[in-house]
């Protein structure tokens, strides 16, 4: 076992968390995340070898499936992020490719990524304020990808009250930045 | 402190009484009021001086169209020119100051330019300040400068905070009087999604401002039930304060709402203003009317103003600008406002009335088929001379006067987009026209229906009109019983007796002498007339002068009105601040802030940062009693040719290439083959434009048969992607081939220097041999480190020196940036930045941005043979033409100084020897250059014409802005190591 | 703008980067004869027409889909849009 400590995307050695106006939202340091994207004319074998591995139908455009604490969610034609928690999942990337074998790609994308949970009633008018999605209207599962106060992000909607943003990490203190700020501007 | 021209009742609240200054003198006003019409209860009617002639001015109307009262609000850091004071909502000890004026409202004395007024006429800066030429730059231009400008800049940064935001509705209904609370009801019950948008701060829109009633009581009464069930139903917002600006593409406007103008300070955290895009399936667009006056000589006096303007004052803030009105009208309406103010207490001295079958009126004097032909009172409207029916003139005693020349519907939306509004003759006014935004339709007085059970009528209709469009059924709503009077109007639009000065464009004093000055010496096209005369350019846009200028200038080109059309309408409808234009994106969060995984430790050691697009990275380490950026560089430099320095290269570019077809895709991006590169081998890639310049260069490392990882210059790592997935996507769709950034996934560090790989075969698990045998130059491969992390390591240099690059997840960058600087120390490694990294690879000849210019071809950058002519890349074919391969083609070269004290200059241009300097006897250009302590001297690269074969000759580098000149030598771009030896060791 | 993705639905035009006309997709052959020639009309010459054209615009804030988006270059109506790899095959773009 390897003896480098993580740190997180915003740099603590804890997860942030903040609270604002009643909002919640949290850092989400503890998931692996990894690309899959299907090769040339393999869109059903990749479908079926997903099923297989993970028992998981592939979500259609926009949409996100999970079971057993593994999301698997549409990022663009014939490609996938499939996000497990970290713990046991840490080579998730090198599993996948095995399970999946030539019917895709698969590459560890798991640190190009800071998660943040949105959490609290003022979940829409925050995001109103960030993004041009109209979350209001998002139905539950579905995962957008667009710009966020001038960052590429997804956003997920797990409910009304309950969404998370999935953002460059490198960018992660200035994505932060504008979910306090937003929060503190919209709510209260 | 006696409010003496304040009246009774209003929509203000007189028991809250609110201090405010105006040019430092003391005011009282009440809750509800606007700047202007505190001021009107005060006794105050000048308020500014005019643009041009600085002639005395008060507000003109009661509304964002005013052109003349216009104000700086505030002090200190908020201070605020070019305030409108008829929108401005009074707060306690608000300050307000005029503008435009020196010394004194009361005395200015630039009003000199008054008098020359034969002199400053339309376009007189076309005919004038030409003579002599010498005079522009010394004289005029200074002169011209300090009196031009409308109000002054605080100078200090904007303490506020302004929002941007994004909303989706299947209505956005404009304007809240009663044609847009009708479609707000009638929609809101049907469930569409509704946004209803006013610029006030209350709703109701003219219904505020008259003595009408709905259903036989108070306007008020309706309104209020009105706002309640709005308020009550979760699918409509109602948002006041809330202008919108203008109609965008596709269903987008524009909004600004203003959260905290009434206010002293913003809230903590609060936005002063928010600009929303509004994103919206159907437009209704209940903006109402604006009233035109008539003109007339000497119409601009303070006091002189709209006759509605008048009627709003009195009927919703309960003042008047006066004791004594006159009444000056083509229509109806202008008797409207006698009647209410006789009903408040005010004395109406006269109502001249154009036309000769005016109504008569028990209460008051009217003079039918009389003009206005002059008035008197240079800081206030005294006395009006009129000219009756029969030709005879008579003095009118007033100190207000209230002049209707009928209504414009308010068309400005609807005409962006270029619509153009059509001429609807019964009103003799232009209404929306057929060509507007698509999904925009217009009601109520916007649509020229004017009285308010036809605005009731027409916001419902066209809303069930609207929504069934868009498959959402509505109901018609039960409407209230309104007045329906008709207006009565016959066209005039001004008085043709006398012979001084009569004003259309009042902000920007345009007068119609200008107009037939302008069709006098032909410039009639409306454009044309907009532009020589400036009438409409102001920040009122001509909303109260635009028609009077068209319907003379149809006067004098014998033309009808719609003949001569109107101009095109832009957003903003009103002025839009740049803060909010800017949102959030002010200083340090201009941007997003990209840190790289060892930012945190490099705080620690008190780097500097330098800003890389939107990354912040370590420029150079300065260590205690370092005092200059050069002693750190050149011991960073110096450190790693001499034992081992590591550098946090995570910006460069990644993008993860996979797929059966990998190795030909990339055989194709690149100009140099990459087909039969070898699984575990690394080899430097040249990527061309398609027209053959040079566009990034990198590195691509094989992985595995169908797994390559590229690189990317930081610069160019988003473009370079884009120009990957159009080639996968759009010119072999059928290639087997996946790409995906791993830019931000991997912590990736440069170490480098002779006890680099002693230093990483401390952390790097045995099982993983790195020697030089078992892993050569350009080799790469996936290992583990510090018992069993993933890593991958790269045998890579941009320095020269033996070098690897190793890769872990980011999450481990810090650490790993620790665990190396600790197994480093017996080794004196050193962090280094990209000042320290940038001398390395100048000294080693290796080209970056400075060099791939966006003008480089291959060959200019000593590479012309790697463009492989045995296949198809991007950019092969147009990099053979004749002109990028001409003989004495520039060619990238190492130049030194001869004098070694002396400094390579970037930037400076290369000449020969001796011979004229100009841009025909140019050689070239330096790109880029360091001081270099490894050689002793500067040093630089550059492009020389002919370069290859001008080795040792001597030319000149001049730099003419700085009067430098300096002797250079050709010399190899290889300065250090050129076999490299130490690369391969 | 609204650009109505295929796949998506509609979406800001500010989430897209626009390349150029759709002429792009017909890259030369290289070993034709005249190659040098096509490549330098393929690279430098267009028709831009005031009315309908079609475009490339490539979904960078979303999918990062390239699109081919027929616009009306005066009035900025958008009367169809596809997938571009659609297009590209349909024009015989393959391998």
């Amino acid at each position: 076992m390897h003896n480098l400590k993580a740190i997180t995307a915003l740099g603590g050695h804890e997860a942030q968390v903040d609270t604002v106006h009643g909002l919640t939202i949290t850092e989400c340091p503890d998931w692996a995340i990894a690309s899959v994207a299907a090769r040339m004319g393999q869109e059903k074998q990749l479908g079926a070898a997903m099923k297989k591995a993970l028992g998981i139908t592939m979500p259609k455009p926009s949409k996100s499936a999970g079971k057993g604490g593994i999301t698997v969610f549409w990022t663009g034609p014939n490609q996938y992020f499939v996000e497990a928690p970290i713990a046991d999942n840490e080579t998730l990337a090198n599993t996948l490719a095995d399970a999946l074998k030539r019917t895709a790609s698969v590459t560890e994308q798991t640190d190009g990524w800071v998660r943040f949970d949105v959490q609290g009633a003022g979940c829409s008018d925050v995001f109103e304020r960030l993004c041009i999605l109209d979350t209001r209207a998002m139905i539950k599962g579905t995962v957008s990808r667009t710009s966020l106060e001038h960052s590429g992000c997804f956003v997920m909607c797990r409910t009304h009250a309950y969404f998370s943003v999935y953002g460059p990490r490198s960018t992660a203190a200035s994505i932060h930045h504008g979910l306090v700020t937003a929060a503190k501007s919209a709510l209260g | 402190m006696t409010q003496i021209n304040r009246l009774t009742g209003g929509l203000i609240d007189h028991s809250k009484p609110l201090n405010f200054s105006f040019d430092g003198k003391s005011y009282q006003g009440y809750a509800g009021d606007t700047l202007a019409s505190a001021l009107l209860a005060n006794g105050v009617r000048l308020m500014g001086r005019s643009f041009k002639y600085h002639r005395p001015r008060g507000p003109l109307t009661a509304g964002s169209e005013e052109p003349n009262a216009i104000v700086e609000l505030r002090t200190g850091a908020r201070q605020e020119p070019n305030t409108r004071a008829t929108t401005a909502e009074l707060f306690d000890e608000l300050i307000a100051t005029s503008q435009n004026r020196w010394p004194s409202l009361q005395f200015d004395a630039m009003a000199i330019n008054d008098r020359f007024s034969n002199f400053l006429t339309a376009g007189f800066y076309y005919k004038t300040f030409m003579w002599p030429a010498a005079f522009w730059e010394k004289v005029y231009e200074p002169i011209i400068r300090k009196a031009a400008g409308l109000g002054s800049l605080s100078m200090q940064d904007d303490p506020d905070a302004y929002d941007k935001g994004f909303l989706h509705c299947d209505l956005l209904i404009i304007g809240a009087g009663p044609a847009g609370l009708a479609s707000a009801l009638t929609a809101g019950r049907a469930g569409a999604n509704v946004i209803l948008a006013d610029e006030d701060y209350a709703c109701g829109g003219r219904l505020n401002a008259e003595t009408f009633t709905l259903d036989d009581t108070d306007a008020s009464v309706w309104i209020a039930a009105t706002l309640a069930e709005l308020a009550s139903l979760p699918n409509v917002r109602v948002m006041t304060r809330t202008t919108v600006i203008g109609a965008f593409d596709h269903g987008i406007y524009g909004a600004v709402e203003r959260v905290s103008d009434h206010l002293a300070i913003p809230a903590p955290d609060k936005p002063r203003q928010i600009l929303w895009r509004i994103y919206t399936k159907r437009t209704v667009l209940c903006a109402g009317a604006i009233e035109r006056p008539i003109a007339f000589e000497n119409n601009d006096r303070p006091g002189i103003m709209l006759a509605s303007a008048i009627r709003s004052y009195a009927n919703r803030w309960a003042a008047t600008p006066a004791r004594e009105v006159a009444i000056f009208t083509n229509n109806d309406d202008g008797h409207r406002t006698a009647a209410d103010l006789t009903a408040k207490g005010v004395a109406i001295s006269a109502i001249i009335d154009t036309r000769a079958n005016a109504p008569g009126s028990t209460q008051v004097e009217v003079l039918a088929g009389a003009q206005v032909v002059n008035s008197l009172g240079r800081l206030g409207v005294k006395q009006l001379t009129v000219q009756l029916a029969d030709g005879s003139m008579r003095h009118v005693h007033c100190e207000a006067l209230g002049v209707s020349g009928g209504w414009n519907p308010n068309v400005h939306i609807s005409s962006h987009q270029r619509g153009r509004p059509e001429w609807n003759t019964k009103i003799a006014a232009f209404i929306p026209g057929k060509n507007g935004p698509d999904g925009l339709s217009a009601a109520g007085a916007a649509m020229g229906v004017f009285s308010t059970a036809g605005a009731l009528e027409s916001g419902m209709n066209s809303t069930i009109s609207a929504l069934q469009d868009i498959g959402i059924s509505t109901k018609p709503i039960k409407l209230p019983k309104a007045e329906d009077v008709p207006v009565n109007l016959q066209p005039f639009w001004h008085v043709k007796a006398g012979k001084g000065r009569a004003w259309l464009d009042q902000q920007n004093d345009v007068t119609v002498k200008d107009v037939k000055l302008a069709h006098r010496e032909n410039f009639r096209a409306v454009e044309h007339l907009k532009r020589y005369t400036t009438l409409g350019m102001a920040t009122d846009q001509g909303k109260t002068s635009n028609m009077g200028g068209l319907a003379i200038m149809a006067e004098l080109a014998g033309k009808s009105i719609p003949e001569v059309g109107t101009t095109i309408f832009r957003p903003p409808y009103t002025p839009v601040a740049m803060g909010a234009l800017g949102g959030r994106a002010v200083g340090k969060n201009f941007h997003p802030t990209r840190k790289t995984p060892s930012h945190k430790w490099a705080e620690e050691q008190g780097a500097v940062f330098v800003e890389v697009g939107n990354w912040l990275r370590a420029q150079w380490f300065p260590k205690a009693g370092e005092t200059h950026w050069r002693q750190s560089v050149d011991r960073e430099v110096i450190a790693t040719r001499k034992s081992v320095g590591i550098c946090d290269v995570t910006t460069l570019g990644k993008i993860d290439v996979q797929g059966a077809d990998a190795a030909t895709y990339l055989n194709r991006i690149y100009c140099n083959g990459f087909a039969k590169l070898a699984v575990g081998k690394t080899r430097y890639g040249l990527m061309l434009r398609e027209d053959g310049i040079v566009m990034d260069d990198g590195t691509a490392a094989r992985l595995a048969e169908g797994h390559f990882v590229v690189t990317t210059t930081t610069a160019n790592a988003v473009s370079v992607y884009r120009h990957m997935e159009f080639c996968r996507q759009c010119l072999w769709p059928d290639l087997d081939v996946q790409l995906i950034s791993t830019t931000e996934s991997w912590a990736q560090y440069a170490v480098a220097g002779p006890n680099a790989r002693k230093l990483l075969q401390k952390i790097v698990d045995p099982e993983f041999d790195i020697s030089n045998e078992a892993f050569p130059f350009m080799g790469c491969g996936a290992i583990t480190i510090c018992g069993g992390l993933r890593a991958r390591l790269f045998r890579i240099s941009f320095s020269g020196e033996l070098a690897f690059e190793i890769a872990v997840p980011t999450r481990y960058g810090d650490a790993l940036m620790r665990r190396m600087m600790d197994a480093g120390k017996e080794f004196d490694v050193v962090p280094y930045g990209t000042e320290a990294l940038g001398v390395m690879r100048i000294e080693k000849g290796h080209a970056t941005g400075n060099e791939l210019n966006g003008t480089a071809t291959a060959l200019n950058l000593g590479m012309g043979r790697m463009v492989s002519k045995a296949k198809d890349s991007i950019g092969s074919t147009l990099s053979e033409r004749t002109g990028l391969n001409e003989p004495d083609a520039l060619m990238q070269v190492g130049l030194k100084p001869v004098d070694p004290s002396e400094p390579v200059v970037a930037g400076s241009h290369l000449m020969n020897k001796t011979g004229d300097v100009n841009a025909k006897t140019d050689q070239g250009y330096i790109t880029s250059a360091a001081y270099s302590p490894t050689l002793g001297s500067s040093i630089g690269l550059g492009f020389l014409k002919d370069g290859g074969n001008r080795k040792g000759e001597i030319i000149r580098a001049v730099n003419p802005l700085k009067n430098q000149e300096v002797l250079l030598e050709v010399v190899s771009m290889h300065f250090f190591d050129p076999e490299g030896e130490r690369l391969r060791a | 703008m609204i650009i109505n993705h295929p796949i998506l639905g509609p979406r800001d035009a500010a989430e897209f980067t626009y390349l150029g006309d759709v002429s792009l997709l017909n890259r030369p052959d290289w070993q034709a004869i005249d190659a040098a020639e096509q490549f330098y009309e393929y690279q430098y010459l267009r028709e831009n027409p005031a009315g309908e054209h079609r475009e490339l615009w490539y979904h960078e804030q979303g999918d990062r889909s390239w699109l081919v988006v027929t616009r009306n270059t005066l009035t900025h109506a958008i009367s169809k849009v596809e997938m571009a790899s659609d297009a590209a095959r349909a024009r015989g773009n393959g391998k």
